[in-house]
């Protein structure tokens, strides 16, 4: 077990309409795991996310991000949505959405100085898209539209970062690509927590593990806690796992 | 009334001036203001905040009695931003989606406007109310003090999409990262929707309710096709209904009868028109081209390695063949060869073809990249 708790979450209770998406979770995150949520579609990994983040008002429970409240804690942390959450038709470039990443400690009004494009030209270099900065975004592929959503992360300098399925429609080069930033960034001691589908890579990929179907059915060590009797009570059919661990 | 003598009279005639300054004023706040509704796909909210405007006008007259445009303007406000209100409530609320709410919305005021109008028209001495023109427009009722208010407000929002840049531009592109961020995005919607109603409720006068949402859409749309750049972009946006508001006082002032607001709202109509037919990048016109000339390059490389895989077995590369073998390669035409003939990558003789070392060459590149994943 590692030492400090980075993001705690007591009693989160979600809902939309009448329906309860998330229910009584109870979730403790150690600082500098790289941790999957898994669990099936609608099992609410994405609202969990948003949830913490608090764009979604949860109807019941509380967020702490290292002992403190979200909201004074913002500045350690850092998003990236699902890539299919905007409009990439938006008129902009690579680098001006990557830009975007330094709006938060920028604040109101002031605009981006050298010092800002600097930190943005150097995570595009950092996710290998330095050559496409002046790319209008609508041209650049699935994959680089997602490396450019987790280069706007990385310029965040965040302390944890969460994200809504970044591998989701990239091809197994940017695949490649992308959990290799984020091992380098639990190196650096960042805690990673990552919304994901594909249940073969959770042990190659992650260290720590969420399974999630609308109430939390464990949360722990992928070593310990990764196993067959845990994915069946997650997915509700008897699922094996095929892979050594 | 010639081209000549009109730019005189704009010049030198009070009205004439008064009305293709407000006009112009007019055309460029609602087309910059309207790109940010075009990219927040709320194109039609301008539209039904328009049509939500004209109970408050009329309300307006009822109260007070006063035909001064100001305190009407004030009543269109109101309606219109409640309107608003609304159609966020709805969907909020509801399950009905934004579109249906837009449209309930629109046509439940513009209902109750248009029952209001009728009842002042019976009423003694309502006659020369002349409340109608909110309808459809008229742009010879502006006045110097309208045209001051219309600069007003545009000076007004050009300061706060200075000042917010950035906000606006996050909010659009990405809001949920913006509210990550830290950023209060109900107060940016909240800013950015105001100056739209503020925008719209200024151009009732000019152009009505039932076309102003054109004055928000139209140069947008329009400035879209030209430029990647958002700044770019409103700035296109601006300019363009900047012109359609000159262009169009100035066929409606030279064509006896055509009133303004309508022909304003054409001439921006055709700038929509021009842009997605010519424009470089995004317009159709180009975008064929590109897709012609694309098939036809491709054809012709088709044929050329076709071609080389037949000349590649012989140790003369230059060795005559059949032109009646190619018709055995299904994207072959006679017109690809006479192509191939001009770029002396092929030589003709007689019913038999050679391949010149040029095309040789030309063809093995192609051979090459083409087996190569890019």
């Amino acid at each position: 077990m590692k030492g400090k708790i980075a993001v705690k979450v007591d009693d989160l209770t979600v809902a939309y309409n009448y329906k309860p998406v998330l229910w009584d979770i109870d979730l403790q995150i150690p600082e500098g795991v790289l941790m999957a949520i898994v669990g099936p579609n609608g099992a609410g990994k994405s609202t969990l996310i948003k949830a913490i983040l608090g764009i979604i008002k949860p109807i019941a429970g509380s967020v702490s991000i290292f002992g403190k409240a979200y909201t004074s804690h913002r500045k350690h942390v850092a998003y990236v949505p699902q890539k299919g959450s905007v409009d990439w038709d938006f008129p902009t470039t690579a680098l001006d959405v990557v830009m975007m990443g330094t709006y938060g400690s920028l604040g109101w009004i002031r605009r981006p100085s050298t010092k800002e494009k600097k930190s943005a030209l150097e995570a595009l270099e950092k996710v290998g898209m330095l050559s496409f900065k002046n790319r209008q975004i609508s041209q650049l592929s699935g994959g680089q539209q997602q490396r450019i959503f987790l280069a706007r992360a990385l310029v965040q300098d965040a302390s944890i970062y969460f994200m809504d399925e970044p591998f989701q429609g990239v091809d197994a080069t940017t695949e490649v690509a992308i959990i290799n930033i984020l091992k380098e960034l639990r190196k650096a001691g960042k805690t990673v927590i990552v919304v994901h589908h594909d249940l073969q890579t959770v042990p190659e990929y992650f260290d720590w593990v969420t399974f999630l179907n609308v109430k939390k059915i464990a949360t722990g060590p992928v070593k310990e806690i990764f196993n067959d009797d845990n994915l069946t009570k997650t997915y509700g059919i008897n699922y094996k796992v095929s892979i050594q661990k | 009334m010639g081209i000549i003598e009109y730019i005189q009279l704009v010049f030198s005639d009070y009205t004439l001036r008064t009305i293709t300054l407000g006009t112009a004023i007019l055309g460029a706040v609602t087309g910059m203001l309207g790109s940010f509704a075009v990219l927040r796909k709320q194109s039609l909210l301008g539209d039904a905040i328009s049509h939500a405007a004209l109970p408050g006008i009329a309300l307006a007259f009822l109260l007070t009695g006063a035909k001064d445009s100001n305190v009407l303007l004030i009543g269109a406000l109101i309606s219109g931003l409640i309107g608003t209100l609304w159609i966020r409530g709805i969907t909020r609320r509801t399950h009905l989606k934004s579109d249906t709410a837009l449209g309930l919305i629109l046509s439940i005021f513009f209902g109750f406007g248009i029952l209001l109008l009728t009842y002042i028209q019976k009423l003694p001495d309502a006659n020369q109310a002349g409340l109608d023109k909110y309808l459809f427009g008229q742009a010879a009722t502006l006045v110097e003090s309208d045209v001051w208010l219309m600069a007003l407000v545009t000076g007004l929002s050009l300061v706060v999409l200075l000042l917010f840049w950035k906000e606006f531009k996050i909010l659009l592109f990405d809001k949920d990262y913006a509210q990550t961020l830290g950023f209060n995005t109900k107060f940016i919607d909240f800013l950015i929707t105001t100056f739209i109603v503020l925008a719209i409720v200024l151009g009732l006068q000019t152009v009505g309710v039932i076309l102003m949402s054109a004055m928000l859409l139209a140069p947008a749309a329009a400035a879209r096709q030209w430029t990647n750049s958002l700044g770019m972009m409103v700035f296109l946006a601006a300019i363009f209904g900047a012109s359609a508001g000159v262009f169009g006082t100035a066929i409606s002032a030279t064509q006896n009868n055509l009133s303004t607001g309508p022909v304003i709202v054409l001439v921006a109509s055709v700038f929509v028109l021009v842009s997605f037919i010519f424009s470089p990048n995004r317009g159709l016109l180009f975008k064929r081209i590109r897709l012609i000339k694309n098939r036809n390059d491709l054809e012709l490389q088709k044929t050329l390695s076709f071609m080389y895989h037949i000349v590649e077995d012989h140790d003369d590369i230059s060795h005559p063949h059949a032109i009646r073998i190619l018709n055995n390669f299904r994207g072959y035409s006679r017109k690809g060869l006479r192509k191939l003939v001009d770029k002396n990558y092929v030589k003709l003789e007689g019913d038999m073809w050679r391949m010149t070392p040029k095309g040789f060459a030309v063809a093995k590149n192609l051979y090459n990249q083409n087996g190569k994943n890019d």
